[in-house]
């Protein structure tokens, strides 16, 4: 998210999902929407095949959404960023532009017409294999379109060049003038239920709730005032940097609610011995997970069925959740847990119900002010909402940025970090299938989901199946520089010739355990996306 | 309004809209027009003809539902003529099928029996003919027993227009006429992606859903309406419980923002985990470093963790970090980034969207 905020000043999904209907272009990039959005993806749908909008579909995958796309680019993995930048080049040389807009609402356009010059369609054509005229027809078919909308999803952010490919599709949507218009915008799909509310709550190291910066001093004591203690101006580690310093020794106690890192990072012993080290590890969530398991103390929490609260949704909208049953046995509400947990540790909190918190967070949160659990009874409202009167924002940037101009990033193609090589010829690429949800913790635990997609499976092209002597449902051993995993082939035209892909929801076949933990220097995120991997048949 | 127009229902004058049919205006107007095959927002088929209704100068009844509203237009509802037509259709659809409602998990749910209560009939003259087809038990999340189908299309109709799956359709004509996915597979043999949507839509108990099956009438069960717990669309949905347990998440209760009713399989049948016997339901600590986890009071894990917590943060606020929860909601995401950040007096903290 940080690539939208440093293009737009803000990094949330600048449309709503509603608006997918009423888009002329939809282009769709690196998400694979049909099973990880499901119901996002039949608006897409219905609007294709309602006749007004088309559908671009850029993906090194073949997947469902490309049925109803005009246009398919497969680009090899990880090539995103040329891909994009050949497209604007076409569009700036055409004069497809839309030049008022851009030189009334943005800045920094020359810097990023001087790095386009190079990527010609050919140039292009030779980094990503989409040929030259299918970059073309797509380049036409955005920039003509009156409102373009651009979705996307981890198959953008996920590499080592996560940030700048997100920044190289906010360059796409600027210069096309769709940002701020109803139809158009650059839209993130945000895979888990509350990421949106966890970023907005201020569960990042350097900003309090609405994205308030730590840095801030006016902020910082607004905040110490309200919360009565003084407050540290130094931003926090991320992640990563968290399991580096219990690695090492300096971080010493750590506190994880409802998250599971011992399956979804990468490099997995290393977060494994990291976390063993600490003097104090407490753990809150509902089952005994791989991370729990190493814990000091476990704490049993509610689901989100035993429990009041809400929930912000990819398109910013603040929604309800509803206790409807009793959590099991001592099981407790992570609010409650959170309270008394601070108690203990000498800072103590109390509180009555989730609405009392809400109520909190709304005095403190410029953009959550004017929301209430009254006003979103039965339809959310989607920040910003700044006062009781104010109903929402339906998409973000209308008449300026908030940042006030949209900033062009002039940005160079760079290769992922590991490319397939002679030991590694394959390029392994990682996500997620309709039937499953990330680490599986819930649901594995569903008779139907599971009946429907028992085990998990390598997607393999018929080419390289028949090369490696392959049938479908063979059992395949894959192996990177970093480890091994085994699962059974599934043969299919998904994959192009020299991509296998595989789902992270198996611990029998944890796929983390291969895949390559360099980061995105600014987003921090791994580069789940692009690995080199051998593949053979197992046994 | 510009070219409003005025229709008179039942000697009622309404405005209307042009395009709007005359059972929207109807609905609009709290006048009861009974329908069966209508599904919102999909196409208006006028199949079923349950929604007829008398249009004056028209030489014959008129399928409410599809037919647009001209101005001036004056349309009767009651009128003897019109209460036949209805019941017939209801009565005829009622003998063709097995509709017991006993064992029904529809009872008390159902269109059809609505329907056959409205119109008072006791019993349809004509005799009742099971199509003797099989029951598609075939999978654990949707049960099918098309001996209950009265061939409205609802399903047909959200499967492609409403989800755009494009699994069912109608296969044969007149008596032989079935609707299910391509070539009378079951649905756990053919491509369909257990959205659920045709079992929600379904009037009569034709489509259920499989774990619902004698866990609760309608009438026992509670309707709580949350946020589905899985991806980032926020779909609205409604869980249905019983006996303390949630056996049944639907969607059509609820046609709102963001989702309109629609869910995808892991919100509507991906609820398991919920009652998992695997649950926690009791603190555990590990009392000595290498032991085992054990269990304990909530005040037993409280002050253990406490006396930890300040020795480590004699050392200082840095050796402290947390991780929150894209799981969990905006309320203790909150309380969690304040008790880091007042609390212990450090920054760190983040969450595991990265990922
Ligand atoms: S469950 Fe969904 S995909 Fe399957 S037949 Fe029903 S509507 Fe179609
Ligand atoms: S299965 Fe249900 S929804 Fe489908 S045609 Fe039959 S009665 Fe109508
Ligand atoms: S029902 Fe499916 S699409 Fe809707 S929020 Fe849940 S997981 Fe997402």
């Amino acid at each position: 998210m940080a690539g939208l905020a440093a293009a737009f000043g803000s990094g949330a999904m600048t449309n709503s999902i509603e608006e997918f209907e009423v888009a002329d272009v939809i282009l769709a990039t690196g998400t694979n929407t049909t099973e990880n959005h499901p119901v996002i993806a039949s608006r897409i749908k219905r609007a294709v095949k309602s006749g007004k909008t088309k559908l671009i579909v850029v993906d090194p995958r073949k997947i469902d959404l490309v049925k109803y796309a005009a246009i398919w680019l497969r680009q090899r993995p990880g090539t995103d960023v040329a891909v994009f930048n050949g497209m604007m080049r076409y569009i700036i040389k055409e004069n497809l532009h839309a030049k008022e807009y851009v030189e009334t609402r943005t800045e920094n356009f020359e810097a990023l017409q001087a790095c386009l010059e190079k990527y010609t369609p050919e140039y292009v054509e030779k980094i990503s294999g989409v040929p030259a005229s299918d970059l073309i027809k797509a380049a036409r078919m955005y920039a003509e379109a009156p409102k373009g909308s651009i979705a996307y999803c981890m198959g953008i952010t996920q590499h080592t060049t996560g940030a700048d490919n997100v920044k190289t599709i906010a360059n796409l949507a600027m210069l096309c003038g769709n940002v701020g218009i109803e139809g158009g915008g650059v839209n993130p799909l945000r895979g888990q239920n509350n990421v949106q509310g966890a970023c907005d709550m201020g569960c990042l190291p350097n900003v309090y709730t609405g994205y308030q910066q730590v840095a801030n001093a006016d902020a910082r004591a607004k905040f110490a005032k309200a919360w009565g203690r003084e407050l540290s101006d130094k931003p926090g580690l991320t992640i990563m940097e968290m399991m580096e310093g219990a690695h090492k020794g300096e971080i010493k106690a750590m506190f994880i609610m409802g998250e599971n890192p011992m399956v979804s990072d990468p490099d997995l012993d290393h977060v494994g011995a990291s976390l063993k080290k600490l003097d104090l590890l407490v753990v809150q969530d509902i089952f005994l997970t791989e991370t729990a398991q190493l814990a000091d103390v476990v704490l049993p929490a509610a689901s989100f069925a035993e429990k009041d609260g809400t929930f912000s949704n990819t398109e910013r909208r603040v929604q309800m959740v509803r206790k409807a049953v009793n959590p099991p046995g001592l099981a407790k509400p992570d609010w409650q847990i959170l309270a008394e947990m601070s108690t203990a540790c000498g800072y103590p909190q109390s509180y009555n119900s989730a609405e009392e918190i809400f109520t909190e967070i709304a005095t403190l949160t410029p953009s959550y002010a004017g929301i209430t659990y009254q006003r979103i009874k039965n339809v959310g409202i989607q920040w910003p909402c700044p006062n009781a009167e104010h109903q929402g924002t339906k998409f973000l940037h209308k008449d300026s940025f908030s940042r006030g101009k949209g900033l062009f990033h002039a940005i160079g193609f760079i290769e992922p970090a590991e490319l397939p090589d002679e030991e590694y010829p394959f390029c392994l690429t990682t996500g997620r299938v309709l039937y499953h949800y990330h680490t599986g913790t819930m649901s594995r635990r569903s008779k139907g989901l599971v009946q429907r997609y028992p085990e998990s499976l390598v997607e393999i092209n018929e080419v390289d199946a028949n090369k490696l002597n392959v049938l479908d449902g063979d059992m395949l051993m894959l192996n990177s520089r970093r480890g091994t995993v085994s699962a059974k082939a599934w043969i299919t035209d998904r994959v192009a010739p020299g991509v296998v892909f595989m789902n992270f929801h198996f611990d029998e076949a944890l796929v983390n355990k291969i895949t390559n933990p360099a980061l995105d220097p600014v987003g921090k995120i791994p580069e789940y996306k692009v690995c080199a991997v051998s593949v053979q048949r197992a046994g | 309004m510009a070219n409003e127009l005025k229709v008179t229902i039942d000697g009622m004058e309404f405005s209307a809209q042009p395009g709007q049919t005359i059972l929207e205006v109807a609905r609009a107007n709290g006048v009861f027009i009974p329908t069966l095959c209508h599904l919102q927002g999909t196409t208006n088929v006028g199949a079923c003809r349950v929604c007829v209704v008398e249009v004056e100068n028209a030489r014959s009844l008129v399928a409410s539902c599809a037919m647009p509203v001209s101005d001036g237009m004056v349309v009767k509802t009651d009128t003897p003529k019109v209460k036949s037509a209805q019941r017939m259709v209801v009565e005829l659809l009622w003998a063709s099928g097995d509709h017991n409602c006993l064992t029904c998990e529809k009872n008390g749910d159902c269109t059809l029996q609505d329907l056959v209560y409205h119109f008072e009939i006791e019993k349809p003259r004509f005799p009742m003919t099971s199509p003797g087809v099989l029951q598609d038990d075939t999978n654990e999340m949707i049960f099918r027993d098309l001996n209950k189908c009265i061939l409205c299309g609802r399903c047909v109709r959200a499967c492609n227009e409403v989800q755009v799956n494009e699994i069912l359709d109608f296969a044969q004509r007149g008596s032989k006429a079935k609707v299910g996915p391509a070539f009378g597979m079951n649905y756990i043999d053919s491509d369909c992606y257990f959205c659920g949507e045709c079992a929600d839509v379904c009037p009569t108990g034709a489509i259920t859903f499989k774990a619902a099956r004698f866990a609760g009438r309608p009438w026992e069960t509670r309707k709580v309406a949350t946020t589905c717990t899985y991806c980032g669309v926020g779909c609205q949905i409604s869980l249905h419980t019983h006996k303390g347990k949630v056996v049944k998440v639907s969607g059509k209760e609820l046609h709102r923002q963001p989702n309109f009713g629609s869910l995808c399989v892991k919100g509507r049948f991906g609820f398991e985990f919920i009652h998992d016997p695997s649950r926690l339901t009791k603190p555990l600590i590990r009392r000595e470093k290498g032991g085992a986890l054990e269990e304990a009071s909530w005040d037993e894990a409280y002050s253990f963790s406490g006396k930890k917590y300040q020795e480590v943060i004699k050392s200082g606020s840095s050796a402290v970090a947390g991780l929150a929860s894209a799981r969990c909601t905006n309320e203790e995401n909150y309380l969690f980034q304040k008790f880091i950040r007042a609390g212990a007096g450090t920054n760190n903290v983040d969450h595991c969207a990265r990922l």
